[in-house]
């Protein structure tokens, strides 16, 4: 069983986490026409802006109310309402994502009165544009809740309710923030690769893929449909990736009775020979050559490359899901957790993480505690660890700022899994150290007064 | 909040700055920035104003009391460099979580982490920022700070520029208050001398103070405090003792620079490290200030000469360019990088200046691009500047962050000139290093590959060889062009543009 330790420190150094709001308006960007809105001050939407663009390189939708000192005191609906009407003006969204911050929550505003008002009074001026409002504090909370607190709130709010006619080739696909534009290319086509139509919530393969439209927009361009999202009921099943989807399946399977799947993981041999033998029963197809071609691929990853993995010590700092996928990758490879840091401890996966104990921290508790470590796992921000430790890092999750192409980067399935094994054995090759008569003399380790490393 | 506000009525009323003196007592109230309009703002807030004018000094540990996003979306984000200490590039904050602010623990929590990072780190000094939400609850920051600082013996800075206050140049202004308040004039230098200079409003991004500062020391000037880049607490804690001071960023600092001359007689100018003739200007202006307050009158033929070496060397380097850049449009939009004088050396080796943002320009700035007939504009539309840009009316933009992705999906040449950018572009040697940006930009051979169309789409070439037309020697021509063999598509396209 995981020990999980919880946070002693007054200063947190080295933040790990970003903030819930923008994990609720990255799942926002996954739907076609939409712009996201954060109910606060500029700068809240300023920082979380600077740290989209400088992660995907693309430009991003993301809109401010604008509140100030006098609304803060006098409340922030006029905002609110301005802002929306302003975006409808402005833009024609075909969806509002409202995400409040943690000053109007601080406040206690009734957002979802306030919208509910302004939807009444202005449905004229608002037709054909839905609004959805997750409630994202940033005093609690990260990435993980922030996106599925989004989607819940967009099944809520959008998807028609009532039991229907199920289309028995329909799958609804909810999945976790971790899994980047090209595993949701990839996941689609292994569903299609089944004769199975995947609806995808939300959809970032469609919208923040990194393309050159030839016109100039100010919402995202692809993703998933509204329409979509409002006949998520006739799905025949829902497949959840990550225990953070849970709630948003949970959610849709009340209102229309659609049953789900949850995976923890889609990464490594035995998840993805679950995900694919799932979609044979789904869909009553035999699974093609190319999927076996591809297993057989991953296994021969697995024997080639376990060579390098065998008895490493890892030091992964991420959300609890994300942590949850590459902890059981790295230990089904042979190499050991020596240090698992992350944000929260509200998420029932960690239990099963294979680590000793997982500190809910940030960068300085990973720093403290990969001292003897073969690899850092975490993102960008973990680079000045890296190199005050002298220990490589593989960059993963968000933010990743200082490399390019990670929006493109496969790591679910067979395939994915195989690519990983590959990058992390060719960080451990490049970083290996070349043997010298010091380090090598059977003397040399008797001298210090702990016995043997 | 009352301090505060009355702290906000003080940085309105700014006699050195030439627009706030143009207006009236009423309009001046409101400050400098126009209201924002909801669900169609961009900028930062007055919190991130504080925090870019004060953690570039690098051997302070700066606190951020707020819940996460404040620090935790923002930190290590931006490209000032520091030739020693690095503890400012470590993120502080106390991460408020909502058992915190509903128990109202906010002041004990931050206290504490006070504490630890005295311990940890034993930093000169610790800078503590308060956000909206520590404002919102009431938190005492200074009465804190105060407490602490007695209690461990250290300089506890509180930075009070919660984000609802304002914009980002509100907060600029504010944590100058901070540092008048609290920081300069607290430690007494005992090596003072008649050629140290302060130079305020530097950022040393990309570490470009690095190519001024050899330039001083070959006068014998010493900054005494470069606030902020790369620069240490005792620096800024001493700095009152400067014989003079320069001015570089305008907007930001202004009331700083004023506010020296005032309590410890600094006299200081407006100045830019940006283009030749500004740089030029500068160093002169550094040195008939410092014979003012009484240097030997003798190191002003030495920076003349210093002057006409290094300009004829700079002028040199730039003709070079000439011949690649001449007639080369170009759009300048940016509230960062403003100075004439870089639009001055551009054009001088024949680049043209089909745009010029100037939103944040001063009166004069205006005028003098004004008489040049140059397309000015306050700020474009989005929409407006991704059309002018794809319709090919400019060769390359130059601006921040935020703008690029209209020029790179108007495929359109683009160098960042704000803070995220990687090239060093101060003094002599960085105008000739942003114009060799510029001319690597432009003539990228990705440009012609980008804007060509895929080569189905491509309808003239379709209809000269229709596919139907089955003779032995078309198929091989068409062939032939999908090979690359004949270069009729792209150099259609390249005239186009």
């Amino acid at each position: 069983m995981t020990r999980i330790l919880s946070q002693t420190k007054s200063a947190s150094v080295n933040p790990l986490k970003s903030s819930q709001p923008l994990g609720a308006a990255l799942a926002f960007l996954g739907i076609d026409g939409a712009v996201p809105l954060f109910h606060g001050i500029q700068g809240c939407t300023s920082f979380a802006l600077v740290l989209f663009v400088r992660h995907f390189k693309e430009a991003i939708p993301l809109q401010t109310t604008a509140m100030d000192e006098v609304t803060t005191i006098l409340g922030g609906s006029d905002n609110l309402e301005q802002a929306i009407l302003n975006l409808k003006t402005r833009t024609n969204p075909k969806l509002i994502g409202v995400c409040t911050t943690a000053l109007v929550e601080t406040r206690g505003e009734d957002c979802a009165g306030d919208i509910a008002d302004i939807r009444l009074k202005r449905a004229e001026e608002l037709a054909g544009t839905e609004i959805v409002l997750a409630n994202t504090p940033d005093f609690s909370g990260a990435i993980e809740q922030g996106w599925a607190k989004a989607v819940s709130a967009m099944i809520e709010g959008m998807t028609r309710p009532g039991e229907r006619a199920r289309q028995s080739k329909k799958i609804a696909i909810l999945p976790g923030w971790n899994l980047t534009v090209a595993d949701i290319e990839h996941l689609r086509e292994m569903v299609e690769g089944f004769g199975l139509n995947p609806v995808i919530l939300p959809d970032v393969s469609g919208s923040l893929d990194g393309t050159v439209p030839d016109w100039w927009v100010t919402t995202t361009y692809g993703g998933t449909s509204v329409e979509d999202i409002r006949e998520l009921g006739a799905a025949a099943h829902c497949i959840a990736i990550g225990e953070h989807m849970r709630h948003p399946a949970e959610v849709l399977q009340k209102m229309t009775g659609v049953p789900y799947v949850l995976f923890e993981s889609l990464t490594g041999l035995k998840d993805a020979d679950r995900f694919v033998s799932l979609l044979s029963v789904i869909s009553g197809e035999s699974v093609p050559a190319s999927v076996r071609r591809r297993r057989a691929q991953l296994q021969d990853a697995l024997l080639d490359g376990h060579f390098h993995f065998g008895g490493k010590k890892i030091a992964i700092a991420a959300e609890p899901d994300q942590l949850y996928q590459l902890a059981t990758f790295f230990t089904g490879m042979g190499s050991e957790i020596a240090a698992a840091v992350t944000t929260t401890d509200m998420s029932k996966v960690l239990e099963r993480v294979p680590a000793a104990s997982i500190q809910i921290g940030d960068l300085s508790d990973l720093e403290a505690l990969a001292g003897g470590a073969d690899l850092l796992v975490t993102h960008s921000h973990g680079r000045q660890a890296s190199q005050r430790l002298g220990i490589p890092l593989m960059r993963v999750g968000f933010p990743v700022f200082d490399r390019l192409g990670s929006q493109h980067k496969l790591s679910i399935l067979y395939q994915g899994t195989r690519d990983l094994v590959f990058e992390v054995a060719n960080m451990f090759q490049a970083n290996r150290h070349a043997p010298t008569p010091e380090k090598l003399d059977p003397f040399r380790k008797r001298e210090t007064p702990d016995g043997p490393r | 909040m009352s301090s505060l506000s009355a702290k906000i009525q003080d940085v309105f009323n700014e006699p050195a700055c030439d627009k706030n003196c143009g207006k009236d007592a009423k309009a001046r109230k409101e400050g400098c920035s126009k209201p924002l309009t909801p669900g169609a703002a961009a900028g930062g807030c007055a919190f991130d104003g504080a925090k870019i004018v004060l953690q570039p000094i690098t051997d302070v540990a700066h606190l951020v009391h707020a819940p996460l996003a404040c620090e935790g979306n923002s930190w290590d984000n931006r490209g000032a460099a520091s030739s020693g200490a690095t503890l400012w590039r470590t993120s502080f904050t106390t991460d408020l979580t909502e058992l915190d602010v509903v128990m109202g623990q906010g002041e004990r929590k931050l206290f504490k982490a006070i504490r630890e990072i005295k311990e940890a780190y034993a930093p000169p000094a610790i800078f503590v920022y308060s956000t909206c939400v520590t404002a919102l609850i009431g938190d005492d920051i200074e009465a804190v700070c105060k407490r602490a600082g007695e209690k461990f013996g250290l300089a506890v800075v509180p930075v009070n520029a919660p984000g609802l206050a304002g914009s980002k140049n509100l907060g600029n202004k504010l944590a100058a208050e901070a540092l008048l308040e609290h920081v300069i004039g607290t430690v007494e230098p005992d090596d003072a001398g008649p050629y140290d200079i302060n130079i305020l409003g530097e950022f040393n991004l990309s570490g470009e103070f690095w190519l001024v500062k050899p330039l001083l020391d070959r006068l014998g000037i010493r900054v005494r405090a470069c606030i902020p880049g790369d620069a240490r607490y005792l620096d800024v804690a001493s700095a009152h003792r400067a014989r003079a001071a320069m001015m570089v960023c305008s907007t930001a600092l202004i009331n700083l620079a004023r506010k020296m001359e005032e309590r410890w007689d600094i006299p200081f100018f407006e100045g830019s490290f940006y283009g030749i003739t500004d740089t030029s200007e500068a160093l002169r202006n550094i040195a008939e200030l410092l014979v003012k307050k009484g240097a030997d009158p003798e190191i002003l033929a030495r920076t003349e000469t210093l002057i006409a070496q290094e300009e004829a060397i700079a002028w040199k380097k730039l003709e070079a360019y000439r011949r690649r850049l001449q007639g080369k449009r170009l759009v300048l939009n940016t509230g960062g990088v403003k100075s004439w004088s870089i639009v001055h050396a551009l054009m001088e080796i024949g680049i043209e200046i089909v745009g010029t943002s100037v939103k944040k320009s001063t009166l004069e700035d205006k005028e003098r691009i004004k008489q040049d007939d140059n397309h000015m504009f306050e700020q474009m539309a989005a929409r407006d500047l991704y059309a002018m840009l794809s319709e090919g009316k400019a060769d390359i933009m130059l601006s921040g962050g935020r703008t690029q992705f209209i020029a790179l999906k108007a495929k359109t040449p683009w160098l960042d000139i704000n803070q995220e950018r990687q090239h060093p572009y101060a003094g002599y040697d960085g105008m000739v290093e942003l114009v060799r940006q510029i001319d690597l930009a432009i003539h990228n051979p990705i440009w012609r590959q980008v804007r060509e169309p895929a080569p189905w789409d491509c309808q003239p070439a379709m209809k000269d060889e229709p596919p139907s037309t089955t003779s032995g020697t078309a198929s091989l021509h068409a062939l032939k062009k999908f090979t690359g063999t004949t270069p009729t598509i792209s150099a259609s396209v390249e005239e186009t543009r």
